[in-house]
């Protein structure tokens, strides 16, 4: 699969330069290379989920040591591997169902059948199991036409049983294929559409004559105030400028063009202001598992300054960005340091950075870290596609999401390098 | 990146527009053509020295590929094997859309060369990028290479834009903080075009000359000397040509850019670029090596980091600047300062101390070490008590227990220094003893000619590489294996700017009070040049033989002689008081003199075109003298303008008693009264000369006393003059 291989090459090179910025826009661009490395996957005739899950994790792992400060990539992956494994479930469920169906159905197989009495002890157990577990209404409705197939093959003639196993399981396989790559583009819409799920949610929380309160610039609060606007809801916004991207101008330039009524702020006036501000909404780059979030350079400031003032702190994030690791999660870069440059012109400073003179060693020191950690306590309420949240809520929506084994696994295979 | 297959098959072509879609080259010079790196670059090459763990060519494909070059050609010279080697094991030969091509050349000397190869390679078809394999840049190059390609539009002439930034140098050393000296740059702030590039000014003189049609030709002109020359260039197929049709052109700012700049027949232009938010700095010297490094260190040239070079998970950052691999073994009592790199595998023992310093992989660090400023590379082991300040030590040194690095100091590959040996400041040191035994192509890297053979020792009898131990042993202590490189005289000058080392203050104090001495200088020579007429400064300038200001002195002779022999000429032709007038004026303008000046060489002219026609008594002396100045007047006349001007004449005429015309000795009261008959001199020009002199020592008084009857006359007849008027 040479060409997966350079679509991942490529992507990862991406990755590594900080080419492409903003968690959804890398969280949908993973979702469609794992959708393509799923897609190419040559196909086992046992144990394909197994198969899948090691090449998403074999390319996965690559995505996440390029730039490990990005965790949308590995929340992604993590969706991608929870959604083989439910597939695979499922899958394996309904195909119990059909063989029981058609071994009871059916009295002429069972002949056949008990010559291999290995797989049909392991259907008994699967089918066994899967009773504990009700099959989607979906899968098993897709399923019915398929297991029908099998008995009618089977019948035709003693000869081609094998055949007939083997086409069995090609199905099989395509099929599972066919349903994680189904879901994957749901999830790949789940992403797209995440932006205006939340906005939806807008007017519930946006009240008349209400000033809000942001910093920097995201897309999703920009979403999320217009959706609020266009329903007729008067309010003002504070812009905090976001220093020293100062992104927030952005922000401001877009809301004003929207024909919001916006006023911009320095970061450091934020304290100033607060007690005007009925509340706060930012955008995260990305939510914890215990719900503190990860957030532009400054907002832990604003949610002091909102927890001073009890002004509610409202985080908007997209399911992509809920990520099923701890902040103390030793594997957690929880900040990058980015270019002095941004903060200050070197030419001005060149001459404090002379090291030829003086002692040579550099006396002026630039820090420029890009996130802020805002503990759970901190944020009043989340806002996601899926509706509010609380803050400790957000374990729980994370365990819909991932399956437990993904996280260890991940852990061992990243240290493990 | 989907117009590299329409620019394969789009060849070579003068529109513009099929231009633009060729993949965006780039050429990279493997190697720098000097020798400022040696000893290290004798055994490996240049590009390949590790940059903070980081050989410094993967900064540079690294740029390239993310600032959307898609074919790069790497330029090996020296040491091309290893630059090939490496190339093709490392993860640049299997980039998408981004191919590197290497071009090997065993004869080139200079980077003239390498592009004249390249150009009969034939594989540059548009706009491309040169740049050399030291360079660390973080720029965008969409902006450049825009305004480039609108430039082009409007003229062909426009065929290389350079990328220049700010930053100042520093006002005692003359020099960047690079370590390189202090750039001039003329450049027009609308067009952007360059004027003017010097790189090489003579601070001795204390100023730099613009050509006069600089500053006519141009509506607005801005000389910086805060501008860096990033040395990155974006070209235009031309610049290949332009060096094969100039094959003298070998050094690509000396030759090429000041050819260009002072060639007006092709009237080929160079544009600048300046960048602002974004990084970019060639390694020239060791003193750039130490500055970029750190640099790096603190992130100015992100996202090429070493965290993300490397990835996170195999080095990560921690507070105050600490780059830590995953799996370093340090000693609990081990205390790392600030902006530290500790590369994989690297052992580091008890109560080390380390700090501003690059620590490479699988170096084996003893207890009570104290590391300051230095760069450590691989497979280094340091045993217990060695003191380190701001050396580089190469892969696989050994320094035994108790050696000491003084700063400056640069260990070569596989050195081992002996026990409680002492390396003194600013040594190179190196198993290799002769350049001159490695391989062709290895010389290349030193063959510039300017330093080629300027370091060699002088013993080169000794013909076999294997070192002669007992000899060594003695150079670097018991059990030390290696050869101190000798510096000569000339070149320790140049040591301490170049040094990995900060600059010793004692050097700076030394500097500063240079500096300030040659201000006072400056000044002086200033008045000198401006003065109109200022009696004091004027007369010290002249009339003492070793005086501070030589070249003035010097330019005044020279002036002198031409005076002289442009007078000598208008006697001997005829030519008219006029015309003698005007060429004087023209000489005085050229030698930047004051119409003092010719007033006094003239009048010396005269008197020596009279001393040295025949006579055989002063009084045909006298005659003589008083023919020639009759004849002459006017031209004497005109460039006298005032009292000030003819006082200086008398001084001068007292002078050349003196000195060089004797003879006139006795006839000075005469000549002074013919040129009081012949109204040269006003009566209150010599009266104020007089009076000058009265308080003057009993030497000076020879000729006032001799004059004195003269001037007793005049002052009667002043006298006279005045109970007349009364």
């Amino acid at each position: 699969m040479p060409d997966t291989q350079a679509l991942v090459n490529d992507f990862l090179n991406k990755l590594k330069k900080r080419k492409i910025e903003g968690s959804q826009a890398t969280a949908k661009q993973t979702a469609e290379l794992l959708r393509s490395v799923i897609s190419q996957t040559r196909m086992p005739y046992t144990n394909q989920a197994a198969a899948l899950i090691h090449s998403v994790k074999a390319v996965g792992e690559r995505l996440i040591a390029a730039n490990p400060v990005e965790l949308a990539v590995g929340n992604v992956v993590r969706r991608v591997l929870h959604i083989v494994r439910e597939e695979d479930l499922s899958l394996t469920t309904a195909a119990m169902a059909g063989l029981n169906l058609s071994a009871e159905s059916d009295d002429e197989d069972d002949t056949d059948r008990d010559n291999h009495p290995a797989l049909s002890a392991a259907a008994i157990a699967a089918a066994s199991r899967s009773t504990l577990r009700p099959p989607s209404l979906q899968t098993l409705l897709e399923d019915v036409p398929d297991s029908a197939a099998v008995p009618h093959t089977s019948s035709s003639g003693g000869d081609s049983e094998g055949k007939s196993k083997s086409a069995d399981k090609s199905s099989r396989s395509r099929k599972l294929k066919h349903d994680v790559i189904e879901a994957v583009n749901e999830l790949i819409q789940d992403i797209s559409t995440c932006h205006e799920l939340i906005a939806e949610q807008a007017v519930e929380h946006i009240h008349q004559n209400e000033v809000i309160l942001t910093l920097g610039s995201s897309r999703t609060v920009l979403e999320f105030l217009c959706a609020a606007k266009e329903k007729k809801r008067s309010f003002r916004v504070f812009v905090a400028e976001g220093a020293p991207r100062y992104q927030g101008h952005l922000l401001a330039k877009e809301l004003v063009t929207r024909g919001l009524q916006t006023t911009l702020i320095t970061d450091s006036a934020v304290f100033a202001m607060i007690s005007r501000v009925n509340m706060v909404i930012v955008g995260a780059h990305a939510v914890m598992a215990n719900g503190g979030v990860i957030a532009p350079v400054g907002l832990n400031m604003v949610a002091l300054a909102a927890q001073k003032h009890a002004v509610p702190f409202v985080v908007l994030a997209g399911s992509h960005k809920l990520c099923p690791l701890y902040p103390h999660h030793p594997e957690v870069l929880l900040n990058e340091l980015r270019s002095p440059s941004e903060l200050l012109d070197f030419g001005e400073f060149s001459d404090c950075l002379d090291f030829g003179s003086g002692i040579g060693a550099p006396l002026l020191h630039v820090v420029n870290p890009t996130f802020d950690y805002v503990p759970p306590k901190l944020v009043s309420l989340f806002i996601t596609d899926t509706g509010g949240h609380n803050p400790s809520y957000m374990y729980r929506l994370i365990a819909d999401y991932y399956s437990a084994d993904d996280l260890v696994l991940e852990r061992r295979t990243t240290s493990g390098n | 990146m989907g117009a590299q297959k329409k620019g394969a098959t789009a060849r070579v072509s003068e529109d513009p527009e099929e231009l633009a879609r060729h993949p965006l080259q780039a050429i990279l010079l493997a190697d720098s053509f000097t020798t400022k790196f040696r000893p290290i670059t004798l055994e490996r090459p240049k590009v390949l020295l590790p940059l903070v763990n980081i050989p410094m060519i993967n900064y540079t494909l690294a740029w390239l590929e993310s600032a959307g070059v898609e074919e790069v050609f790497v330029f090996c010279c020296a040491h091309s094997k290893q630059v090939i080697d490496y190339l093709e094991s490392s993860e640049w030969s299997s980039q998408p859309n981004f191919s590197v091509t290497t071009i090997e050349s065993h004869n080139s000397i200079s980077a003239g060369d390498a592009l004249r190869l390249i150009y009969e390679r034939n594989v540059i078809h548009g706009d491309f990028v040169l740049i050399s394999g030291d360079t660390v840049s973080n720029m965008s190059l969409t902006q450049a290479l825009q305004e480039h390609k609108d430039r082009r539009k409007k003229d062909a002439n426009a065929i290389m834009t350079m990328v220049v930034k700010q930053s100042k140098p520093s006002p005692i050393t003359q020099q960047s903080r690079l370590g390189t000296d202090e750039l001039f740059m003329a450049i027009n702030p609308v067009t952007k075009q360059l004027l003017y590039y010097e790189d090489k000014a003579e601070y001795s003189k204390g100023f730099i000359s613009l050509d006069k049609t600089l500053i006519a030709d141009n509506p607005s002109v801005i000389l910086h000397n805060d501008k860096q020359d990033c040395y990155i260039d974006i070209c235009s197929q031309e610049v290949l040509s332009l060096f094969t049709d100039n094959f003298d052109y070998q050094h690509l700012r000396r030759h090429f850019v000041k050819g260009l700049l002072v060639d007006d027949i092709m009237g080929y232009k160079i544009f600048t670029h300046e960048i602002h938010s974004s990084y970019a700095a060639r390694i020239d010297n060791f003193r750039s090596y130490d500055t970029i490094s750190k640099d790096i260190i603190q992130r100015w040239t992100y996202p090429f980091v070493p965290d993300v070079l490397c990835g996170s998970s195999a080095i990560k950052v921690e507070r105050q600047g600490t780059y830590r691999a995953s799996d370093v073994t340090l000693s609990r009592s081990a205390q790392l300062g600030s902006f530290i790199f500790i590369g994989q595998g690297t052992k580091i023992g008890n109560d080390t101390k380390i700090s501003h310093s690059v620590i490479g992989e699988r170096c084996t660090i003893g207890s009570n070490v104290t590391i300051e400023g230095s760069y450590i590379w691989n497979n280094v082991t340091i045993e217990d008590g060695c003191q380190l300040r701001n050396a580089i030590v190469c892969d696989g040194v050994i320094l035994k227990s108790g050696a000491v690095l003084q700063p400056g100091v640069i260990l070569s590959f596989k050195v081992v220094v002996g026990q409680q040996f002492v390396v003194p400041a600013y040594s190179k040191v190196s198993l290799l003893q002769q350049p001159t035994q490695q391989d062709s192509d290895e010389e290349l890297e030193y063959a510039d000619s300017t330093s080629g053979t300027g370091e060699l020792r002088s013993d080169k009898l000794n013909g076999d590489i294997a070192p002669d131990l007992s000899e060594i042993a003695s150079e670097l202590g018991t059990g030390g294996v290696g050869y101190i490189w000798k510096v000569f005289e000339g070149a320790y000058d140049e040591e301490w700017r170049h040094s990995v080392a900060p600059i010793p203050t004692d050097k700076l104090v030394k500097l500063m009070l240079d500096r300030d001495e040659d201000e006072e200088l400056l000044t002086q020579d200033g008045n000198i040049i401006s003065a109109s007429g200022e009696l004091k400064t004027d007369s010290d300038g002249n009339g003492s033989e070793d005086d501070d200001n030589e070249d003035s002195r010097d330019d005044y002779v020279s002036f002198e002689k031409e005076v002289e022999a442009t007078f000598l000429r208008a006697v001997h032709e005829n030519v008219k008081v006029d015309l003698a007038v005007l060429e004087v004026n023209a000489l005085r303008l050229s030698y930047n003199m004051a119409s003092v000046d010719c007033g006094g060489a003239i009048f010396y002219s005269m008197m020596k075109l009279a001393v040295e026609s025949p006579h055989n008594s002063a009084s045909e002396l006298h005659r003589n003298a008083a023919d020639i100045v009759t004849t002459w007047q006017k031209l004497l006349k005109s460039f006298l303008h005032d009292i000030d001007e003819e006082i200086e004449v008398i001084l001068k005429f007292e002078e050349m008693c003196l000195e060089s015309a004797k003879e006139f000795a006795a006839l000075f009261p005469q000549i002074l009264h013919l040129l009081y008959d012949k109204e040269i001199l006003q009566e209150d020009a010599i009266l104020r000369w007089a009076d000058e002199k009265e308080g003057a020592d009993e030497s000076d008084k020879v000729f006032l006393k001799r004059s004195e009857k003269f001037i007793q006359w005049l002052r009667e007849a002043e006298e006279e003059e005045e109970e007349e008027d009364e």
